[in-house]
């Protein structure tokens, strides 16, 4: 039928010149901008900032960050919110602790199974049951975390000695720390599902017009499941590097605040929360806007509850510039 | 009653970005009239009585209510000088009672509490003095939609209402209740209330109108009373069109009536026997065969966009049967009729079409995005010749496939929106209001598109308010009433005033028609 | 056709006034079967001591949660009010050795002016509420532990007021059950019989509808922050005084608690249904919840959170499948 409805695929169409346009708008150069403005001010005038030291560090300080963000991304792109990302670290890292005796292979795939499942939990009740992802993520995150301490035996801080298991928090590959090549792969495999896959084309169907979205036979509840699994997933991945820097599954303080961190690093990022797009460059970049700001202010012995002030003026002032305007 | 007019609008135009909505619009209403407003979709209705009701700014005119010049700046403004409107939405607070939403902003209180006693029996006196047997203390969601209406109407009349705008009032009204509005419409009229009243159904024009008022384009046509005024002189009224010219051609379609004949022995791409679903769906039945174009023709509210969702898989069925290509099928997600064959463009591009944020490529080739996977990715070499050739072929105008969606003007959005469904080389296409809010030249283009579809050997299923879209498009047309499907016209039975006698009610004709109407 | 067809869903949407009795019922019913409950199980539950030392642990979340309800109701959400709460109360010991009437009013009106601030943002700046509020729990925060050094502010013992707020009794009852169970009376009376309070509830249940009807939308909301912020001022500068000194760590987490206790109370997160009375059933019942689990004893407090979560899901799903049910019929 294409070919007698004059769409003949072997008459070669006028191919307009192919020009490459931002995806993200003018939003992702602006914190890309901020971002060099704001290492070149910090290498200039914060002593000992440049170091190749202080640098790997900061690097290493966001590899969590952008694990958590690059999950939150993907979540906000379809106009949900997952705020139980933090608890689900603490819960990985508790279940990798405990079994850690039984081997680390058993450890690290119990955990990342566990905190999957509690995204594919988020996951249907937001889509399957349309309760809101705020209040969805809200109740797992408050039994995330008691859940994460029940499971570390009632609370206690169980330490961690498996040389195997350090590799990921401590090892190094060449100067390259593991966690932020973990980071990085997490980043690649996200972009290329968005940019490649259907998948991604679905998030973004999803979040943009979920009704539309469904009569062109996205499978819409199946795609925003996968998305909070996947977030837990990869939260699950950052609450395993923590316990492994730690040295120790320290059910309280893993990940405690994280949600704000990755919203915020995807907020600055230039991902709108309304839904419908997503930058995961974007994400990695605000990320690291916010790290550096913590670095520098930590170094320049800034109290660091200024740097939290400080944190949420930038999260306002991202959020303004991105408000959905009306038409 | 004073001879001079109660509410006079004169000059009024408005134009948005460019294009002008209204061009110099006068309309003047007495007291105690009921005054009709026709015209087609696009015709500046809506806009004329949103800037009557204060919710848009006029570019230029005067309006003057009872000889004094007025401006509102709001909605409320306009309530509060005694003009209000009652939406074909309408805006009530559904969890709050009945008596709080009539009395909202002026609730009797006493020592600064609210004073629910006189509140509650001051509403049940207004109500009683309407007509109306509705309990003050009912939340307004317990009631069912002309009720709503009832109670919005009483609302505006507690507010000291002179003028009163019916937007499509009885759109989703059985006939009971339309009787029951008909009746309180009379009271208001008795008490000297101008009533603006916008329909689409001719029997209630004639039924409570006084006068009518024609609108074309964003330009005033006429204002004729209605007495005297033969329908088909307002029909053609409303087209622009004289009786003659109303049997030409006007679409893109060209003629396509006699194709019907020789498509008549191919089987049938989709069979529906006895479909319901909901609460608007009862009993329809009829087919369409390859090469052909049925229209689906019928009243707001009669059930033809529900035909199409419950065929689509979109809304569960409960009731009936499905034929795609003979066998029986339940497409219980849209995505099953699609694998299927079928593809859907809704009525409502901006709410369940476009994807606004995306691309124009990744738009168009959404629901075929399955067949241009490879081991899980997408083939931008397939995708980018896809989206060219229909960009070429279907004449979309854009800077580049990159381009946002939302970006575009209706007509080529409504383009992309058939070429995605096209690109999944669908043996059945249903298409419901595939026009409307769309320039006059991107209409012909996509109805010459539709046209050459159906030749080429598709099946095509056309829901249709425009009746020369119908009667110039349609091998057949299946004629929908209160969720049955009632009549089916074919070839030379096709004409305007036989839809709309079958559409409009249960006309001696109309039942002779369904009496012999092939229903499977 | 779609916009026709809205309102005839809505036409068929009969039964929300036995789904808000069934949501409220719900949590009365289980109120009282958890009472019940505990006094058949533990002899110390069913004594006035018990009781009373309930509805103290309870009232200054129960301000919050309050407040919390006033915002909930316009279809909003407040986060920052845990970290006002601190704000409030380290201002109020920090400021209390120049007396009681200054700390109290320096407390609860930085929080209310904070409150402020969070509806303009809101409402002028057109930013969402969850966000807005959430980098305001992360600055006021960041304040109060900037300003304090990180370190408790012990209150003056010149404050005699503070302390009596925090710590004093009306014959039986300790201060802060007295203003708990007052600022609900008032919130209830509010809420029914005045302008204001009604006006929140047609906001909550159709900003667009409120606004043609001529309310003043953008006010209200506003104002809704505003109460949102005092209350948990007051809550604040109330803790502060049991404690005798201003943390800048207290209410860490209480956004999250306040909310569940407005949510199982069944005043729903959409805005316009619920109110005071649905409120203060969530803050008792989760409360003698909690209070049953301590008495068990063998329950840890961590077994606790995971239970608290849980039941905040179940509720929830639950009032999801009421309200769909009432929409389906």
């Amino acid at each position: 039928m294409a070919q007698s409805l004059g769409l003949d695929p072997s008459v070669p169409p006028a191919r307009p010149a192919r020009q490459w346009k931002p995806r993200a708008g003018i939003s992702a150069y602006a914190a890309l901008g901020a971002l060099l403005v704001l290492v070149i001010g910090n290498a200039l005038f914060t002593p000992n900032f440049a170091t190749s030291s202080n640098l790997w560090n900061v690097l290493l300080q966001v590899s969590t960050v952008v694990l958590t963000a690059v999950g939150m991304t993907l979540v906000i792109a379809t106009g949900g919110i997952d705020l139980s990302v933090g608890s689900v670290m603490a819960v990985a890292g508790a279940v990798a602790a405990v079994l850690l005796p039984r081997g680390v292979m058993v450890a690290v795939l119990a955990a990342l199974v566990v905190a999957t499942l509690m995204g594919i939990v988020n996951g249907s009740l937001i889509a399957g049951m349309r309760v809101q992802p705020i209040v969805v993520t809200l109740a797992t995150l408050i039994a995330g975390r008691g859940l994460a301490q029940v499971i570390s035996h009632e609370g206690e801080l169980v330490t961690i000695s498996d040389p195997a298991f350090d590799v990921l928090g401590r090892g190094h590959l060449g100067p390259v720390p593991v966690q932020v090549l973990i980071a990085l792969v997490a980043v690649g495999i996200a972009i290329f599902l968005l940019r490649a896959t259907p998948f991604g084309r679905y998030v973004l169907a999803s979040g943009g017009n979920a009704p539309a979205a469904r009569l062109a036979g996205v499978p819409v509840r199946r795609t925003v499941i996968t998305v909070y699994a996947m977030s837990a997933f990869l939260a699950g991945v950052a609450g395993l590097v923590v316990a492994s820097r730690l040295g120790a599954s320290d059910a309280a303080k893993i990940g405690l605040n994280m949600e704000l961190d990755a919203i915020a690093a995807v907020v600055v990022g230039g991902t709108a929360l309304s839904g419908g797009r997503a930058t995961i460059a974007g994400s990695v970049v605000g990320a690291l806007i916010m790290q550096v700001i913590a670095t520098s202010f930590n170094m320049l012995l800034v109290p660091y509850a200024w740097s939290l002030a400080l944190k949420a003026l930038i999260i306002l002032v991202a959020v303004y510039l991105q408000r959905p305007r009306r038409v | 009653m004073s001879d001079a007019p109660l509410l006079r609008m004169e000059g009024i135009s408005k134009a948005f970005g460019g294009a002008m909505a209204l061009d110099r619009v006068d309309l003047s209403l007495q007291r105690g009239e009921v005054h009709a407003l026709v015209g087609e979709n696009g015709a500046g209705k809506s806009t004329l009585m949103k800037i009557l009701t204060g919710a848009y700014h006029r570019d230029a005119g005067v309006v003057q209510l009872e000889g004094s010049e007025v401006d509102f700046d709001t909605p409320a403004d306009a309530q509060g000088a005694g003009v209000c409107a009652v939406h074909q939405e309408i805006h009530l607070l559904s969890h709050r009672t009945v008596a709080e939403n009539i009395y909202i902003g002026r609730e009797p209180t006493r020592y600064g509490f609210i004073d629910w006693g006189r509140m509650n029996a001051q509403a049940a006196e207004l109500l009683r003095g309407l007509g109306l047997d509705i309990d003050p203390e009912a939340t307004v969601e317990s009631l069912n939609t002309a009720r709503q209406q009832m109670v919005a109407i009483a609302r505006g009349v507690s507010l000291g209402a002179r003028v009163l705008v019916l937007d499509e009032p009885t759109s989703s009204l059985s006939p009971r209740e339309v009787s029951i509005l008909y009746e309180l419409v009379a009271r208001l009229k008795a008490n000297g209330t101008a009533i603006v009243y916008i329909s689409h159904r001719f029997d209630e024009l004639y039924a409570i109108c006084d006068r009518v008022t024609v609108l074309r384009d964003g330009k005033l046509v006429a204002t004729r009373a209605m007495a005297g005024l033969e329908r088909l002189d307002l029909v053609c009224l409303m087209l622009g069109k004289s009786r003659e010219a109303l049997r030409d051609g006007v679409t893109g379609f060209g003629d396509h009536r006699d194709a019907g004949e020789a498509v008549a022995d191919r089987p049938a791409v989709l069979r529906t026997e006895h479909v319901a679903s909901g609460a608007k769906l009862h009993d329809v039945s009829f087919e369409v065969r390859p090469g052909e174009i049925v229209g689906l023709a019928g009243l707001l509210g009669s059930g033809r966009t529900e035909t199409a969702r419950a065929i689509f898989g979109a809304d569960v069925r409960n009731g009936g049967t499905v034929f795609v290509h003979g066998e029986s099928v339940n497409p219980r997600t849209p995505d099953d009729a699609i694998r299927m064959g079928v593809g859907f463009v809704s009525e409502d591009r901006k709410a369940e079409g476009i994807i606004p944020e995306l691309s124009i490529r990744e738009n168009l080739t959404l629901a075929a995005l399955p067949t241009l996977t490879k081991f899980g990715v997408v083939s931008r070499v397939k995708q980018r010749e896809i989206v060219e050739r229909y960009m070429t072929r279907l004449g979309i105008k854009a800077s580049s496939a990159d381009q946002r969606i939302r970006e575009l003007s209706g007509g080529n959005q409504q383009k992309v929106l058939l070429a995605r469904w096209l690109c999944t080389d669908p043996k059945l296409l249903i298409l419901d209001e595939p026009t409307r809010g769309i320039d006059i030249g991107a209409k012909g283009e996509i109805q010459r598109l539709v046209n050459e579809l159906a030749k080429l050997g598709m099946g095509v299923l056309m829901i249709s308010s425009e009746i020369e879209e119908l009667t110039e498009g349609s091998t057949r047309v299946v004629v929908l009433r209160d969720g049955c499907s009632v009549a089916e016209l074919t070839g030379a039975e096709i004409s305007p005033q036989a839809i709309i006698r079958a559409m409009a009610s249960d006309s001696p004709a109309a039942s002779a028609v369904n009496a012999t109407s092939p229903v499977s | 056709m779609t916009t026709g067809m809205l309102p005839a869903l809505r036409g068929h949407f009969t039964s929300s006034r036995a789904v808000s009795l069934l949501q409220r019922g719900g949590a009365v019913v289980a109120l009282v079967i958890a009472c019940i409950a505990g006094s058949m199980r533990y002899y110390a539950f069913a004594t006035p001591e018990n009781l009373l030392n309930v509805l103290r642990q309870n009232s200054m979340l129960g301000l919050v949660a309050l407040g919390m309800t006033f915002v909930i109701l316009t279809g909003g959400i407040d986060l920052s009010v845990g970290a006002l709460l601190a704000v409030s109360g380290v201002i109020a010991a920090m400021l209390s050795k120049h007396g009681s009437l200054l700390a109290l009013a320096g407390g609860i009106g930085a929080a209310t002016a904070l409150g402020v601030v969070n509806g303009l943002l809101i409402t002028r700046a057109r930013i969402q509420p969850f966000i807005v509020t959430l980098a305001m729990m992360i600055a006021a925060r960041g304040a109060a532990l900037a300003v304090t050094s990180e370190q408790s502010i012990p209150a003056s013992p010149q404050a005699s007021a503070l302390t009596w707020l925090g710590r004093g009794q009306l014959g039986p009852v300790p201060v802060p059950v007295v203003l708990f169970f007052l600022a609900y009376a008032v919130a209830w009376v509010t809420l029914r019989y005045t302008r204001f309070g009604r006006y929140v509830y047609a906001v909550g249940d159709s900003e667009e509808a409120a606004r043609l009807m001529g309310l003043p939308a953008d006010r209200l909301v506003l104002a809704t922050y505003a109460l949102s912020g005092a209350l948990a001022g007051l809550a604040g500068v109330v803790l502060a005084g049991r404690l005798g000194a201003g943390q800048p760590v207290a209410g860490t987490g209480w956004e999250l608690d306040a909310i569940a206790a407005v949510v199982v109370g069944g005043t729903l997160l959409t805005g316009g249904q619920g109110g005071a009375g649905a409120t203060i059933i969530g803050v008792l019942l989760l409360g003698v919840i909690f209070n049953l689990f301590n008495l068990e004893g063998t329950i840890s407090p961590w077994w606790q959170w995971v239970l608290r979560g849980t039941f905040l899901m179940g509720v929830v799903i639950i009032q999801g499948r009421l309200q769909r049910r009432a929409r389906s019929h």
